[in-house]
C-alpha cells in the first residue's frame, strides 16, 4: 500500500501547530509540496520539510515515526485515510475528523479527538484530558465515531457528548461522561470522581464501583443484550474483556435526575444476581 | 426421466416474485430462541389468507450471533415491500418481543431496508435508548422482564415464492414418508424455507371455483377421493399427493431445494412425482422438473 513517511529529523521542545498533517492534503500533493506545507512553530510559520524527513506522496496512509508530544491538531478534520504515529503525540489529535483511522503506539495529550464526528481513534498508551469532549463554549462534543484508549485517560471524557463510542482501557480521571447527551462510555478500570455529572440521557459503563452522585438513582439488577454486542464488539477489537463481563449482571442507576435524567450508569456486579 | 424407479414428470413448478426478509433471533437459550421463531412463524402458511409466509431457515450458534447467545434464523416473504414491513412490526411486536429474553436483528444484508425497531420503539412511552455501533441502530425497549433489543431497520430483497413439487404415492404412509424425508433434505438448504406444516401441505389448490366468491379450490384433479368425477391427473396406482412449497430469497437456492428435495422423495411406494402450475402465465419463475434434475435451472 503506498504511504507518506514522515521521520522527525528533531525534537521540538516548542509547540507545533500541525494540522496540514492531513490524509486529504497529503492524497493529491506531491513529495515536494507535501515538504512545502506550512506548519506553525511557536508563532512562526515553518515548512514541513523543517521538521520532518518526506518518503512518499500523493497518499492518504501517513506514517509518522519519532517522538512528537508538542505536535498539535495532526489529523484535525481528515475524513479518509490511515495516519499510524509511532511514538507519542500532541494534543487535539483527531479533533473534529469525519472519517478515517488513527493508531497511536504512544501516548496522547489533551483533546484526543475533541468534536469529532466519525472514524476512529485507537492510542496504545495513555491520553490526556478531555477526550472526545466539546470545545469551551461549544455545544457539544463527539458526535460519532470511535475512540478506544488502552490505557488511562484524563479528567471530563467525553464531556458533552452526543453520539459515539468512547473506550477507556485503564483508569479514568473525574468527570467522565460530564453532561453527556448521548453515546456510550465504556471504562475498564476505576472511575474517578463525579461521574456522569449533569448527563441528559447516555450510557457510562464501570467495572469497578465508582462514587455516585446523590443525584443517580438505583433501578435493578439486569442483563442487557446490547451490553453484550457492544462488548464483543471490544473483544473483535483485541481488547481484553473478560467472559464474566459479557454474561454478567449489572447495576442499573439512573440519572443526572438534575437534568432530564434519562441517562444511565452500568457497574458490573458479578455474574450471580 | 425415472429416478430410482420414479417417474418425474415433463413438467414445471411456477412461482412468484415476492419480497423476503431474514431476521435473527436470540435469547437465553437454543429453546427460547426457539420458542420466538415458531411463534413468530405460526399462521405462516400461504400469503393468501395470512399476510406473509414464513418459517425457520436454521438454528445459529452462539458464535454467530451479535450478542453470543443461541438464535434463530427466520425468513418471512410477502407480496410487496409494504406488506413486509407491516407483517414484521405486527409478528415481531407481538411474538418476539413478548418472548422472554428475546433480541431481534436484521440478519439480510441489502441496500433496501423496513422500518421495524424504529416504529415498535414507541411501545417503549418515551424511555425506549437508542444505540448506534459501526452503522447500526439499535432500540433499546425498557419490558416487564428487562429490555427488549431490536435493529432499527431490516433488509429486504426480491424473493421466489411457491416453488414446488408433488409427491404422487401408493397410499399415506409412502408418501408421507418419502415427503417427511425430502422436508429434511430441503432444511438443509440455506435461504429457503418450506412454510406448511411441517413443511407439508396435503391441501394443494387450483385458482378456480365453482362457487363466484371463491378465487381458489381444492387442486381436484390431484385428489384421489375423486378421480372418477373429475378430469383427474392421477392413475390408478396413486391413493395419495402430498405437496412441498418452497421460498426462498435467490432463485438458484429454491431450484436447489426442489433438486435435493426430490431425489430424497424418490422412494419405493412413490409412482410419480409432478410439480404446481398455472400454464406458466401468472409466475415470474419456471422451474422444470428434468431441468433441475438434470442440474439445469429452469
Amino acid at each position: 500500500m503506498d504511504k507518506v513517511i514522515l521521520r522527525l529529523k528533531e525534537r521540538s521542545n516548542i509547540p507545533v501547530e500541525a494540522e496540514a498533517i492531513c490524509p486529504d492534503l497529503f492524497l493529491t500533493k506531491s513529495q515536494q509540496e507535501i515538504e512545502e506545507l506550512a506548519l506553525y512553530y511557536g508563532n512562526k510559520g515553518r515548512r514541513l520539510g523543517d521538521f520532518f524527513q518526506v518518503q512518499g506522496e500523493r497518499s492518504d496512509n501517513i506514517v509518522i515515526e519519532g517522538e512528537i508530544p508538542n505536535f498539535k491538531k495532526i489529523g484535525q478534520g481528515m475524513s479518509r485515510g490511515n495516519i499510524h504515529i509511532q511514538g507519542d503525540v500532541g494534543m487535539h489529535l483527531g479533533a473534529l475528523m469525519k472519517g478515517g483511522r488513527i493508531l497511536v503506539e504512544g501516548n496522547v495529550s489533551d483533546w484526543l479527538g475533541a468534536e469529532m464526528e466519525g472514524g476512529s481513534i485507537r492510542v496504545k498508551g495513555n491520553a490526556g484530558h478531555l477526550v472526545g469532549a466539546a470545545y469551551r463554549g461549544s455545544s457539544r462534543g463527539m458526535r460519532g465515531g470511535e475512540i478506544i484508549v488502552e490505557g488511562d485517560g484524563g479528567s471530563e471524557v467525553g464531556e458533552l457528548m452526543r453520539r459515539g463510542l468512547i473506550v477507556i482501557g485503564g483508569r479514568a480521571g473525574d468527570f467522565v461522561g460530564a453532561f453527556l447527551i448521548a453515546g456510550t462510555i465504556v471504562v475498564l478500570g476505576p472511575v474517578g470522581l463525579r461521574p456522569g455529572a449533569g448527563m441528559k440521557r447516555g450510557t457510562i459503563v464501570a467495572f469497578q464501583e465508582p462514587d455516585l452522585l446523590p443525584t443517580f438513582h438505583y433501578n435493578c439488577l439486569c442483563q442487557l443484550s446490547f451490553l453484550r454486542i457492544y462488548l464483543h464488539h471490544l473483544r473483535e477489537e483485541d481488547l481484553n474483556i473478560p467472559q464474566e463481563y459479557l454474561g454478567g449482571f449489572y447495576k442499573r442507576y439512573n440519572g443526572d435526575t438534575l437534568e432530564l435524567g434519562k441517562g444511565e450508569i452500568l457497574v458490573w456486579a458479578g455474574q450471580v444476581a | 426421466m425415472q429416478v430410482n424407479g420414479v417417474e418425474i414428470e415433463d413438467t414445471f413448478a411456477e412461482a412468484f416474485r415476492m419480497v423476503g426478509s431474514r431476521i435473527l433471533i436470540t435469547a437465553c437459550s437454543r429453546q427460547w430462541a426457539l420458542q420466538a421463531a415458531t411463534t413468530m412463524t405460526g399462521f405462516a402458511t400461504s400469503v393468501i389468507g395470512c399476510g406473509c409466509e414464513a418459517g425457520l431457515e436454521r438454528e445459529v450458534e452462539p458464535e454467530e450471533t451479535p450478542d453470543g447467545r443461541p438464535g434463530t434464523s427466520v425468513l418471512l416473504f410477502a407480496m410487496s415491500k409494504k406488506s413486509l414491513a407491516d407483517q414484521l412490526i405486527k409478528r415481531i411486536g407481538q411474538c418476539v418481543m413478548t418472548s422472554p429474553t428475546s433480541a431481534c436483528y436484521n440478519f439480510l444484508e441489502s441496500s433496501e431496508t423496513v422500518l421495524v425497531g424504529g416504529k415498535l420503539r414507541y411501545f417503549g412511552d418515551g424511555y425506549q435508548i437508542s444505540k448506534l455501533l459501526g452503522g447500526r441502530r439499535f432500540w433499546r425497549i425498557p419490558v416487564m422482564e428487562g429490555e427488549f433489543l431490536i435493529e432499527e431497520s431490516f433488509g429486504v430483497q426480491e424473493a421466489v415464492g411457491g416453488g414446488n413439487f408433488l409427491i404422487l404415492g401408493q397410499d399415506l404412509e409412502s408418501t408421507l414418508r418419502a415427503t417427511e424425508r425430502a422436508v429434511a433434505e430441503i432444511g438443509k438448504v440455506r435461504g429457503v424455507i418450506t412454510p406448511f406444516p411441517g413443511g407439508i401441505v396435503r391441501s394443494g389448490s387450483k385458482v378456480s371455483s365453482k362457487y363466484k366468491f371463491l378465487r381458489a379450490s381444492s387442486n381436484t384433479p390431484y385428489c384421489p377421493t375423486i378421480r372418477s368425477l373429475v378430469d383427474s391427473q392421477l392413475s390408478e396406482a396413486v391413493n395419495c399427493v402430498l405437496e412441498i412449497v418452497i421460498d426462498g430469497l435467490e432463485k438458484t437456492e429454491v431450484g436447489e431445494a426442489m433438486r435435493v428435495g426430490i431425489r430424497a422423495a424418490c422412494l419405493p411406494g412413490i409412482v410419480r412425482i409432478s410439480a404446481g402450475n398455472y400454464g406458466g402465465a401468472l409466475g415470474q419463475y419456471h422451474f422444470y422438473l428434468r431441468d433441475i434434475l438434470g442440474g439445469t435451472l429452469g
